[in-house]
């Protein structure tokens, strides 16, 4: 039987406010454990709840960014179970009435085909704190530092058909967070995590079958192959005859397999009810409108403009709009230098290579796009070659001054004196008379070799357009 | 000197009569020693309470003082104090002391006022008797075979017996109007929203809220400008002015529109609590006003609703106390599953429980709608009649309880019989509007009180038409024997 799988995706983005969704505490990472926890975060009695607006705001905007409907009069649920990391023994969220209702992604897939991937609702909630098994003898440890950190969660309708396109998603919804500077995005720490709804139905039927919900998919690469391997798990159990349970698994990457967690029989009520201690959140249109104003320039808006304005490829505006940092610097870059292709090929090329290299984010490049800008502008003025002008990037990243610093004070200037550069070919000639016999008598393919020569014997600094002129007059001669 | 209210007291100080030091220690050496049979207090602060007269004494002596600095008052124990134990009577706090204190405390003490100590309550505020309390029985001071009423019967019984001219009190659903006519003062619930919940401990957080027990409504009106005001940090804390609730106590009450609903005085109340709830709504007519007959013809989805919605906040609400992070650990534990129920079963009592597992069915799935939803449209048609009413109406008055203080122990078998205590409180909450419940007779030698309920943020109101049936009565003024 041919098999469709159905997935599901629900992601719990950390919003980046930098104190918690109910009270004042910071939210910054990696503190001591329990110090960024205040007597709210820690469940004391008598303590209450203040919404942060900001967090309201940064999910209102990516509602807009997505055109979903924005709830203007969405309500926090108390979700209601027991566990150490959560002090109060309930979870604020949304249940009802969430802030973000109908929306929608389109996802560009390998093939270039785009993927519109339903998005249910995106909601508010605070996260819970952590339990730590490990170095307290029979004791566990909880760090109550994340505990009211706000979340929104963001949920797909059952759109997705493998999990290439999941991750097709998964990667689209990353950027997008990033580039509403709503969210940091790191995996490692946690400020972006992906749970995916797995089920299998014979291919045709319209029937969903049962779905088992996995967790713990702390990477593209993992979401990949925590699928695949679901996928294979599923189909296993349903030709052997057997039924998918309901049940939530987590993926172990050591192992690369996904194991039960809890089944829904152990599943608990959690006796959802609007909070007491917080008024619904009543929007203003123009609290809307307002937040409206906050939005960029959206990723596929941009990459339009930047194929159609800069005259790039579908694939070079697309790998240079994936983050809006790396767009802005193309664009500071092609201010300065009008080349936009060379521009995009440096930005892409080098640059991105040096960074990768020194695993540095791009806001601590040591290579400003105004010095990369100048730098082209050199290329394209002659003043330097498209080879040298590697030694000059090079040279730029360790610090050693802007393009004509280092032309200066390394003599990397290009040698476009015909004069020079004829004595060169001349004396290269000289020095290969039997390649000069040979060429003459029909070797063409050697033409390369005087080339290299003469750049070799210039240091890289002649023009190599010149040379090559020249190169073909003397040997044709 | 006990014997002085509020204003008096105040007075006293100003004049230098006595020093806030003098009066602090006197009233603590007759606290301790009436204590001993009242049970009123849970924690008597006695080196706390010296050290804050005499920063009183001084301010006073600076002419720094403000109107009550230096006069002693008592905090029942649901309010979080800094440095002091702070329980809900309740075992599972009873090693808790709070690391900060609650809106109402920080404007207690930014008034001067001189806290004596902690009273005792009902667990976690759920009770009509203080008999749940983990601190035993409060004692009526006017029979201590009898209930001061409850959840703040500590409070209650610390007023009527003169340990203390006013003591703060919570009301969820009446109690503090209920324990105020059983003990025989002056009581005020304010409107939701009125008085922070901050550092209030919750039970059910949609009706819970801060009010004052005091002898008379003039000093009701002065606690109630201490506490009322708005707190950003509780989010349904109403911005909105604080008016001086004493400017307009002598307002005439004639031609005053007072509502009685004929539904409070139906099946349930006891004849002689209905005649002396007559006869003072009687002396209102004298006074001038209008008596008119409404009705509130949901009157009685009241108790049914409450006993949905309050259960269903307070199981969450008392969720935190989970033996992980402060208060009372079993020390029969072996697992995660061993610490929560063992911590939880050990530490909280049967009434608590009772209304925990209420809650936590009423909120189940395939109940809630049944329950809970339907307890909250029940909510809206209990006030939608009060908005009824006050279209014709300025003030409603009725029984506060339905009949005097009962015997200890009458009623703990019988929870249903106790929740009907609250029979004519319990709608006051749902709606959030503001009541009182003042002194107005006695039925064979225990207090009954007149319940007066007012529009939203009719306070002022309240506390006018309050002062002005005790400067034509002097029930108010009547000490149990044995406490003047």
């Amino acid at each position: 039987m041919e098999w469709e799988v159905v997935i599901g995706l629900e992601t719990h983005a950390q919003l980046s406010t930098r104190s918690k969704i109910f009270s004042g505490a910071a939210t910054a990472y990696g503190a001591a454990p329990n110090s960024q926890a205040c007597l709210v975060d820690l469940g004391f009695p008598g303590q209450l709840p203040v919404l942060n607006k900001e967090a309201v705001r940064m999910a209102v905007k990516f509602g807009l960014a997505i055109d979903a409907e924005i709830g203007m009069r969405s309500v926090f649920a108390r979700k209601n179970y027991f566990y150490p990391d959560l002090p109060k023994g309930y979870q604020i969220s949304q249940f009802e009435l969430p802030i973000v209702g109908k929306g929608e992604i389109n996802v560009v897939q390998e093939d270039g085909t785009t993927k519109t991937v339903g998005i249910t609702r995106a909601h508010l909630e605070e996260d819970a704190g952590k339990s730590m098994h490990e170095g307290f003898a029979e004791h566990s440890g909880i760090d109550l530092n994340r505990a009211g950190t706000p979340l929104i969660e963001i949920v797909t309708e059952p759109d997705i058909r493998s999990a290439k396109e999941a991750v097709a998603y998964a990667k689209k919804l990353h950027a997008l967070l990033l580039y509403l500077e709503i969210c940091d995005g790191n995996m490692q720490e946690g400020s972006f995590r992906c749970d995916a709804n797995v089920s299998m139905r014979p291919k045709g039927q319209k029937e969903y079958g049962t779905r088992a919900e996995i967790k713990n998919l702390n990477s593209f690469r993992f979401m990949e192959k925590a699928i695949n391997y679901e996928i294979e798990r599923q189909v296993d159990v349903l030709e052997s005859g057997e039924k998918v349970v309901q049940e939530t698994r987590l993926y172990d990457s050591d192992k690369d397999e996904t194991r039960s967690m809890r089944s829904k029989e152990e599943a608990n009520d959690y006796r959802y009810f609007p909070d007491p201690d917080l008024l619904p959140v009543e929007l203003e249109q123009s609290f809307i409108e307002g937040v409206r104003k906050t939005l960029p320039e959206l990723p596929d808006v941009k990459r339009a403009r930047f194929v159609s304005d800069y005259i790039l490829s579908d694939y070079d505006a697309t790998i240079l709009t994936d983050s809006r940092p790396l767009a802005d610097y193309y664009e500071a870059v092609v201010i300065v230098c009008k080349e936009s292709k060379l521009a995009a090929n440096w930005v892409m090329g080098d640059f991105s290579a040096f960074l990768n290299k020194d695993n540095k984010d791009l806001a601590e490049s040591p290579v400003s796009a105004e010095m990369l800008g100048g730098m082209l502008n050199r290329i394209t003025d002659n003043t330097i070659s498209g080879k040298i002008a590697k030694t000059v990037f090079e040279a730029m990243w360790a610090g050693e001054g802007d393009v004509d610093t280092i032309v200066e004070a390394k003599g990397l200037k290009q040698v476009t004196d015909t004069g020079a550069i004829e004595a060169i070919v001349d004396e290269v000639m000289a020095n290969n008379t039997g390649q000069v016999e040979a060429y003459k008598s029909g070797k063409e393919q050697l033409f390369g070799f005087f080339v290299g020569q003469v750049m070799k014997a210039s240091k890289g600094k002649a023009n190599p357009a010149m040379v090559n002129e020249l190169l073909k007059t003397k040997l044709n001669s | 000197m006990h014997n002085k209210s509020l204003a008096e007291l105040a007075k006293g100080l100003q004049a230098r009569e006595f020093s806030s030091e003098e009066l602090t220690s006197s009233l603590l050496d007759r606290l301790e020693e009436k204590n001993a049979e009242l049970n009123a207090f849970v924690t008597i602060t006695r080196d706390n309470a010296l050290e804050q007269a005499r920063a009183a004494d001084q301010k006073i002596a600076a002419g720094e003082a403000g109107l009550l600095t230096g006069v002693p008052i008592a905090q029942k124990d649901i309010f979080c104090t800094k440095g002091v134990k702070t329980t809900c009577g309740s075992k599972i706090l009873d090693n808790f002391i709070s690391p900060y204190d609650a809106h109402t405390v920080e404007n207690c003490n930014d008034a001067g006022l001189v806290m004596l100590g902690k009273t005792n309550m009902d667990e976690f505020a759920m009770g009509s008797s203080n008999e749940t309390s983990y601190y035993g029985a409060v004692k009526n001071p006017w029979n201590l075979d009898c209930v001061p009423g409850g959840s703040s019967g500590g409070s209650a019984a610390a007023v009527a017996a003169r340990l203390v001219p006013a003591a703060t009190g919570t009301d969820t659903g009446g109690s503090i109007r209920q324990p105020a006519s059983l003990c025989g003062i002056t009581g005020i619930k304010p409107t939701y929203g009125r008085v922070s919940r901050y550092g209030m401990i919750a039970f059910a957080s949609s009706l819970d809220q801060g009010g004052v027990f005091t002898q008379n409504a003039g000093d009701a009106a002065l606690m109630m400008g201490v506490m009322a005001g708005f707190d950003p940090r509780d989010s349904t804390s109403l911005d909105r002015p604080v008016p001086d609730y004493t400017a307009t106590l002598n307002e005439s009450v004639s031609g005053l529109k007072i509502g009685v609903p004929k539904e409070y005085f139906s099946e349930g109340l006891e004849a002689g609590t209905a005649e002396i709830i007559q006869a003072a709504i009687k002396e209102y007519e004298k006074l001038g006003a209008k008596i008119i007959e409404i009705s509130l013809p949901n009157s009685a989805l009241a108790i049914p609703t409450y006993y949905v919605i309050a259960p269903a906040e307070c199981s969450s609400n008392l969720s935190r106390f989970d033996g992980v992070r402060y208060g009372y650990r079993s020390d029969n534990v072996t697992d995660l599953e061993s610490l929560y129920v063992n911590s939880r079963s050990e530490g909280f009592g049967a009434e608590v429980k009772r209304r925990i597992m209420i809650g936590t069915y009423v909120l189940s799935a395939g109940y809630y709608d049944a329950y809970y939803i339907k307890a909250q449209k029940m909510r809206r048609l209990i006030s939608d009649d009060f908005e009824q009413a006050f279209k014709q109406v300025d003030v409603i008055m009725g029984p506060t309880a339905p009949s005097p203080a009962f015997k200890i122990g009458e009623k703990t078998d019988d929870p249903v019989s106790m929740y009907l205590s609250d029979l004519y409180t319990g709608a006051v909450n749902l709606a959030g509007l503001p009541g009182m419940s003042i002194p107005a007779g006695f039925d064979h030698g225990l207090p009954v009180g007149l319940q007066l309920i007012g529009n939203y943020f009719d306070e002022a109101l309240l506390l006018n038409v309050a002062h002005q049936f005790q400067l034509a009565t002097d029930f108010h003024k009547q000490a149990p024997s044995g406490y003047a």
